[in-house]
């Protein structure tokens, strides 16, 4: 029942990115061409990314506030391997951002495993340390477009098949996710852990272990990130995609990922990054004021949460046995 | 033996401050009461005994207005009144000092005693030196010696309960419900809180006072009132009673419950516990299981036994011990060890331990099993679900579809999916933790059944329970535990229900 429930609750929020697509398209007619459809959702990639690996930490009842900061350290440190190697494949690279990312995702990890620290102050703190160190290892400085490789710079936006590599690898993380949630026992675990955390111990599913793994996972996506960010706009700093860690929850928030733990889908998660992504790329044409963004954005986050709010309500206990068989 | 034993007060006493009188209470599937009488005297100290379940706590709830009664009267000073909400229960003065003491941590003592009345000042606004005046008074008049400004957090857990006591005064109560004040206690503070009653007695209070410990009520106790069942079973004076008859009183006769028929072969060993010892819950627990048998655990509640299953399944580590599994020497150090041994534990809790909310049926079946139905690290679905029909339909368990979120399943059915999901993991050990506490008689029968039937296919049962028909019925042996420790192990042909509420509270042999 309760996933008929999350289907038609992402029914909704599909209907709702519709509505929104028509409304823009009375003032705007090209923004839902293609072509224009195409660049909204390369532009959401990343947020897209994060979000996948933000769903998973959210499900096992815990937050990482880090993404964003591990992003722009994992951006800075490729970029000044490139700097110092510009002739290091790309596959290299994206390996050295994955681990990277990963590690300071395990950092997170393993300070709500084993230390068991509260996920949200864990995460507030190394995500002003990972900031710090980016100063550190840059001076404050800034490596601009010039002194990253031009391979290094190409690769998001190649295009193959009519689309950009970076909405590629979100396609890819997508499908990945999206068998990693449903079709693996790993996948199983997290929203086992965060939907009765008492039961998955006496399930023998280690609990601190499972949220651990999730930590690594965002992470790694946030470090992977990391590169294509710096690369396609070609500059890091300290200060990139600051903030952008709460777009990556509200993101999750709106596509129906609940915050107490244990329930979330990839298809949400796409809907709510995408919802995002269309109002931040449609309201500066349809001559919207940008604080209006926010307004939007911010709407539909507590609406999302409301409509949260009240499927978890309807789950009374059903003591009447005739009521057993009418859900 | 006659099923009440009336005995009439000696002396004609002064008019109860508060009498019960046919009490009924209704949950969904279970009477929790059914026409129970209580009679509270001031200046007595009247001791409430029953088994676990008898329907102690339930009566506590009624009489502090936090459950409303299905059926008849409460009466103070013999006037009918009914307690709508905990407020009304407390501004006719009864108040109920809890088995855990509901108290704020981080707030001081006066502001724990005082919180819902504080003394208020100008403006509506609370009026702190009054009320740290007012605390002191209280804590004087109890003869505690604690700083009413103080925060509790910083009390342990004796001075604590003078801090409920305390509070419990300051509402100038009549009547005061200690519900298993001295569990949490140690002998010194055991001694002080036995003077505190004294004092409250002299103060006039009627006090109700439920406790398990014999040497307590015997000494502390002016009257008791038996509940069996959810049933009264009688009432007097203490000095009139001994502990035996006090006993048949509380355990009485078991009469509606059938028991399936059982012939099984006991086998080999297939568990040996060595010396499992924890430094605070448990010590130097011995004890085999064999195959085919059903090993029943005994004690009251408190007594360690839900607490040493949990270590024997890896939930939390002994401090030492030595588990053999089939004559091997196994390490249990977390649960997935224990299943891997072919040991598994339904716990008692199957809301908050067992069942995994928001998840469908099927994938709380197999959320141990996964490894089953996986191919290279990924799940076939059909066999997932094949695996999960195969355990659900076994256990008949009656739901729409497979598919369904489990929370729209009752209780009983929720329980079902529990086990199937323990089974489909082929155990050879089965720890169940209270297997039918809080489910309907038809319900129970079932799961009574079906136990049986696990035992005929050559699985063995580790049984914690507290209700004694259960016991008797379903073991073949059991152990009985006390504080922590096994007190005696008793083969079938010993079973009696004296001897099992002797051993488990502490009773020496008359």
């Amino acid at each position: 029942m309760l996933k008929r429930l999350v289907k038609s609750r992402e029914m909704i929020l599909l209907s709702a990115i519709l509505v929104l697509l028509v409304l823009i398209s009375t003032r705007f007619p090209g923004f839902v061409a293609p072509a224009n459809m195409a660049n909204v959702f390369n532009d959401t990639a990343p947020l897209i990314i994060l979000a996948l690996g933000q769903m998973v930490v959210i499900v096992t009842r815990c937050i990482d506030l880090s993404v964003a900061a591990n992003l722009a350290l994992t951006g800075m440190v490729v970029a000044m391997i490139n700097t110092m190697a510009p002739g290091l494949p790309i596959p290299i690279i994206m390996a050295i951002a994955l681990t990277l990312g990963a590690m300071m995702g395990a950092i997170n990890g393993l300070l709500v495993w084993k230390v068991g620290i509260p996920p949200i102050v864990v995460t507030l703190g190394t995500m002003t340390i990972f900031r710090g160190i980016i100063f550190l290892l840059s001076d404050g400085a800034w490596i601009n477009a010039h002194e990253m490789s031009a391979s290094f710079t190409g690769f998001p936006r190649a295009v193959v098949l009519g689309l950009p590599m970076l909405s590629w690898i979100a396609i890819l993380m997508l499908g990945v996710f999206f068998v990693l949630v449903t079709r693996t026992p790993l996948g199983r675990s997290f929203f086992a852990v965060g939907g009765n955390p008492h039961a998955a111990v006496y399930t023998g599913i280690n609990v601190g272990r499972t949220q651990f793994t999730a930590f690594v996972l965002s992470g790694a996506l946030a470090g992977l990130t990391g590169y294509l960010w710096v690369a396609r706009y070609a500059v890091a700093y300290v200060d990139i995609a600051g903030g952008f860690e709460l777009e990556v929850v509200a993101a999750c928030v709106i596509g129906g990922v609940s915050i107490a733990g244990g329930i979330g889908s990839v298809g949400g998660v796409l809907l709510g990054a995408l919802f995002l992504g269309i109002v931040k790329n449609a309201l500066p044409v349809v001559h919207i004021s940008p604080f209006w963004q926010l307004a939007i954005s911010g709407s539909a986050i507590i609406i999302a949460v409301a409509f949260n709010a009240r499927a978890n309500r309807t789950q009374g206990r059903v003591i009447l046995k005739s009521a057993e068989h009418a859900t | 033996m006659q099923a009440t034993l009336e005995v009439q007060p000696a002396v004609s006493m002064a008019e109860p401050v508060l009498a019960l009188d046919g009490i009924t209470k209704i949950f969904p599937g279970v009477k929790a009461l059914s026409d129970v009488s209580l009679k509270l005297y001031p200046g007595q100290v009247t001791a409430l005994v029953g088994e676990n379940g008898a329907g102690k706590s339930t009566v506590v709830k009624v009489l502090t207005g936090i459950y409303q009664p299905d059926g008849g009267t409460i009466r103070i000073d013999g006037t009918p009144v009914s307690f709508p909400t905990a407020q009304r229960a407390a501004a006719h003065g009864i108040t109920a000092i809890h088995q855990e003491t509901v108290l704020f941590d981080e707030l001081s003592v006066a502001e724990n005693i005082f919180i819902g009345h504080a003394p208020r000042g100008r403006f509506g606004l609370i009026d702190t030196a009054t009320m740290l005046r007012d605390a002191g008074a209280l804590l004087e008049s109890i003869g505690a010696q604690i700083d009413p400004a103080v925060r509790l957090r910083d009390l342990g857990i004796a001075s604590k309960h003078l801090v409920a006591i305390a509070r419990a005064l300051s509402i100038d109560a009549r009547v005061v419900i200690m519900d298993e004040p001295t569990a949490a206690l140690s002998h010194k503070e055991i001694a002080e809180l036995y003077e505190l009653v004294e004092h409250l007695r002299a103060q006039g209070k009627a006090i109700l006072f439920i406790s398990h410990k014999f040497d307590e009520i015997f000494r502390i106790a002016d009257r008791y009132t038996v509940f069996r069942d959810g049933q009264f079973v009688g009432d007097g004076m203490i000095a009139d009673v001994s502990e035996d008859e006090l006993v048949k009183l509380m355990v009485g006769r078991s009469v509606d419950q059938i028991f399936p028929e059982r012939s099984v072969e006991v086998g080999d060993k297939v568990l040996q516990v060595v010396e499992y010892c924890h430094p605070t819950e448990f010590d130097d627990i011995n004890f085999s299981l064999r195959r085919g048998e059903i090993l029943g655990f005994y004690g009251l509640v408190g007594a360690g036994r839900s607490e040493f299953m949990q270590a024997l399944f890896g939930i939390t580590k002994p401090s030492k011990g030595v588990t053999r599994i089939d004559d091997q020497i196994r390490i249990i150090r977390s649960p997935a060890d224990a299943v891997q041994n072919g040991i598994v534990y339904v716990p008692e809790d199957r809301g908050k331990q067992g069942a995994v909310i928001g998840l469908p049926i099927y994938q709380n079946v197999t959320l141990p099993s996964l490894s089953q139905t996986s191919r290279n690290g990924f799940i076939r679905l059909a066999e997932e679900f094949a695996l999960a029909r195969e355990y659900t339909s076994r256990l008949d368990l009656r739901a729409a579809s497979l598919d369904q979120d489990i929370g729209n399943l009752s209780g009983g059915n929720q329980q079902k999916v529990v086990i199937a999901k323990w089974l489909a993991t082929h155990p050879k050990i089965i720890i169940l933790d209270e297997p039918t506490k809080g489910i309907d008689i038809g319900s129970k029968a079932a799961v009574h059944a079906f136990m049986a039937e696990l035992v005929a296919q050559g699985l063995s049962i580790i049984m914690v329970s507290s209700e004694i028909p259960e016991i008797l019925g379903m073991s073949d042996r059991v152990i009985v535990m006390r504080e922590g420790r096994i007190v005696t192990e008793l083969d079938r042909d010993a079973l009696s229900p004296e001897t099992l509420v002797r051993h488990a509270a502490g009773i020496s042999e008359s």
